[in-house]
């Protein structure tokens, strides 16, 4: 066994510095590179301020935005702290909640009252489901479209221009395959957000 | 469920025959040490390895040597991680300041027990995770320490399928091979130039690979959120390929930083059955007859996809607790973003799920792209099953060859019985030796994943104590009734799998629990390790016997079919009892309206 014992000692460490440093450092000046803005995450930046990354999602609660799902992660969209709530499918306090937790019979309750809709209208499942991450940037084309009459009305603009609008960031499946149609919140509504912006200079030139 | 969805899990099994064959050949060259491709550019950092080692690379191990190199270096290598993990504050490349005086408020302490617990655990390519990678290890930490025992616990699973298929092959000798050599030339041919492209792929569909710090966001409502950095696309492929597990982040695939979209998740789960996959093939084609080797992966492929549709259908059903309360679930309406979505993700939807999750339990990867928690009762006890077996659908890398060629020995034994002669496996006799050592391989599972569970959910411990401070082992467990149960099983199902996944709601980041998996992990990777080298010189040293028209043989449909009964067999007898108490009777309660 001892006579094993040195070369186990110098296969480690020659191992652990080509695996555990000199790769890791040789893939980063690659990915630096080839693909400079994935590798930092993707960052969205406004006028030159860091507001997110396009990949992952974040807390929505303002009318005029569309609003992402319910969140385990941290107090919400937490990227610190990405999980999701592991509980299980006969769980109390899924379904029904507790004091500093909202069950989804309350987060259906407040999707309803939120979106003017009547008590018989089903919710999404994604619109009340805690995602895996807690940062999934998606919801689903169903539950965008339920929020369309509320942000339309909060941003003063005909349902029918918020409806095109939304089309268009449905995302497909890959090659039609892999996958699940959605739509990323956050791009959808900075687009959202500049279009407004656009149309207020707009209308702002046609009074001058 | 949607068409759709099933197309995506045909693509999947067909991508998987398709890469099998080719790679089962080169994964055969470099087993042998023969030249291929790669040989050229790559030979001479191979004689450059073994002088940096110290070892000559041409000497023959019997098994007894073989076994002492793997335990020896499988010893200092955990060592070491443990060490790097203890003093990760003091070291380099820690931007975030984890394990120092000025670290983040929301940061977790390395303890001695969680050191311990992540080096077994990551040394017998589990990779459980009683931590959350972005809140408590250094960039150091997940590079050297962790990372670095990706690539060679993979290795040295290959390096023991290696011996064990040439103790097949090989006939009146001691020499299985040696291990330096097979570890090296692993890393070197087959981990090395894969892990550039696939890095590369990862980062180029949104990977980070970044040694800055984490970043803070002002979002659009102006809350601040933090956005986690790392070298993570240099760490995930080795994750996925090496069947390892271990994410980065916590969410593990499921964050969008690891697995950010369709594609990288398909190419993902790929990528944990690869190697396994490939090696039946390698296996066949050692032993001269790969239609051997097809029997083995039609019994894998077979058990995991009537995995998979099982799960699949289970959460297209989904939890009509849900329905009650007015939660749209039907497919008819959302295709796959219904069903059960708690704890899904919308880019990948439920065939992706369910798949991925059959998958990463089938093998032993245990990274998730859901959270498996929340999976209703049926998907739950599908995949608690596919660990307790022994992780031999598909498996680990070469662990799941090895366990496979266990069930093998066991079925020609038990078919041997039946017809009352003596029992033979590819021209070799199986005899009292040989089946001891696969019970043992057997019951040593059996054991650790029922003993442990047994004491953790019945010894009490004080409250606010050093070992647990909740108290009683259940006390930790984040969901009551029977899905408890379920959470404290599939904690050691995992860990003795050396699968590494969770019902992650269960809190373990205890002394109790770190040191109790550790042990269930030590003995499911290395307890059944030595079983296997054993059995090997027993085989090699044996003469090949030729076929005649009595022996029974094993590269058949019936082999098939026998080979699939003996599996299920004894898997349901051994954990049966208790996944009744666990599974069976939540779905039961579930469809009742039954809350905990």
């Amino acid at each position: 066994m001892l006579k094993e014992v040195l070369p186990a000692i110098r296969a480690t460490l020659v191992l652990a510095v080509f695996t555990g440093l000199l790769f890791p450092l040789a893939i980063t000046a690659l990915s630096k590179v080839l693909f400079d803005h994935q590798a930092n995450g993707s960052l969205v930046f406004v006028q030159s301020k860091l507001i997110g990354s396009e990949l992952l999602g974040q807390s929505f609660s303002k009318p005029e935005y569309f609003h992402s799902r319910p969140s385990a992660a941290g107090g919400g969209y937490a990227g610190e702290a990405s999980g999701g709530t592991n509980l299980g499918p006969t769980s109390k306090k899924l379904l029904d909640g507790d004091d500093s937790f909202k069950g989804i019979g309350a987060l259906v309750k407040e999707y309803r009252t939120e979106n003017h809709l009547d008590e018989s209208q089903k919710v999404p499942a994604d619109a009340v489901c805690r995602s895996a991450s807690g940062l999934d940037p998606h919801v689903s084309p169903a539950n965008a479209l339920l929020q369309v009459e509320r942000v339309a009305s909060a941003r003063k603009m005909p349902p029918e221009r918020v409806r095109q609008f939304l089309n268009k960031f449905i995302e497909e499946r890959t090659i039609g395959v892999f996958g699940e149609p959605r739509i990323n919140v956050l791009k959808l509504n900075l687009a959202l957000d500049s279009e407004q912006t656009q149309g207020d200079r707009v209308a702002k030139q046609d009074k001058e | 469920m949607t068409a759709v969805g099933w197309l995506q899990i045909t693509v999947f099994a067909l991508a998987l025959l398709l890469i099998t064959k080719p790679l089962g050949i080169f994964l055969w060259h470099v087993m042998e040490g023969k030249p291929q491709f790669l040989s050229k550019i790559l030979g001479p950092v191979e004689q450059l390895t073994y002088k940096l080692f110290g070892v000559d690379a041409q000497e023959e191990m019997n098994w007894l040597r073989y076994g002492q190199a793997l335990l020896a270096f499988s010893c200092v290598s955990t060592l070491f991680t443990y060490a790097i993990l203890r003093i990760q504050g003091l070291l380099p490349f820690n931007p975030m300041h984890f394990s120092m005086a000025d670290a983040p408020s929301w940061s977790t302490q390395v303890t001695p027990d969680l050191a311990f617990n992540t080096a077994m655990s990551f040394a017998t390519n589990t990779n459980w995770q009683a931590y959350s990678g972005e809140s408590t290890m250094s960039y150091l930490s997940q590079m050297l320490g962790l990372a670095f025992h990706n690539w060679i616990s993979a290795a040295v699973g290959f390096a023991v399928a290696a011996v064990l298929i040439r103790g097949f092959s090989r006939q009146n000798t001691a020499g299985l091979g040696n291990f330096w050599a097979d570890i090296s030339r692993f890393s070197l041919y087959v981990l090395f130039p894969a892990g550039i492209l696939y890095s590369l792929f990862l980062v180029w569909q949104g990977v980070p690979q970044s040694f800055d710090a984490y970043k803070v966001a002002t979002t659009l409502e102006g809350v601040s959120q933090w956005i986690p950095l790392g070298p993570i696309a240099s760490q995930e492929w080795i994750k996925m390929l090496g069947i390892n597990g271990g994410g980065f982040l916590n969410a593990n695939s499921s964050h969008p930083f690891e697995n950010p979209t369709p594609l990288t998740n398909f190419v993902q789960m790929v990528s944990i059955f690869a190697l396994p996959a490939a090696l039946t093939y390698t296996f066949g084609k050692s032993v001269g007859d790969t239609r051997q080797g097809w029997v083995l992966l039609s019994v894998m492929l077979i058990l995991c996809l009537a995995g998979t549709a099982l799960c699949y259908s289970a959460e297209a059903i989904g939890n009509p607790n849900f329905d009650r309360l007015g939660v749209e679930t039907s497919s008819k309406v959302l295709g796959d973003s219904g069903g059960n979505q708690e704890g899904k993700e919308l880019r990948f939807g439920l065939a992706n799920s369910a798949l991925f999750a059959d998958v990463t339990t089938a093998a032993s990867c245990g990274a998730v792209n859901s959270m498996h928690d929340s999976f209703t009762p049926v998907s739950g006890l599908v995949l608690l099953l596919n660990m307790q077996l022994g992780e031999i659908i598909f498996g680990g890398v070469g662990s799941g060859l090895y366990g496979m060629l266990i069930y093998a020995v066991l079925t020609v034994f038990i078919a041997g019985l039946m017809v009352g002669r003596t029992p033979e496996y590819l021209c070799k006799k199986i005899e009292k030796k040989e089946v001891k050592l696969a019970m043992l391989f057997l019951l040593v599972s059996a054991f650790s994943i029922l003993a442990l569970t047994a004491i953790s959910t019945c010894c009490d411990l004080p409250a606010k104590g050093f070992l647990n401070p909740q108290g009683a082992p259940w006390n930790n467990i984040n969901n009551s009734g029977p899905h408890g149960l379920s959470e404290i099983l599939y904690a050691f199902s995992s860990a003795t799998g050396n699968n590494g996944s969770a019902f992650a709601g269960i809190s373990v980041n205890t002394p109790f629990y770190n040191t109790l998996l550790a042990v269930a992990m030590f003995a499911g990777r290395f307890l059944m390790i030595i079983p296997v080298l054993v059995m090997a010189g027993s085989l090699a040293s044996k003469k090949l016997v030729p076929a005649t028209s009595g022996t029974f043989p094993t590269n058949t449909w019936l082999f098939v079919v026998l080979l699939t009964g003996v599996i299920l067999i004894v898997g349901a007898l051994t954990f049966f009892p208790v996944l009744t108490l666990g599974p069976i009777v939540e779905q039961f309660l579930m469809h009742e309206g039954r809350l905990f």
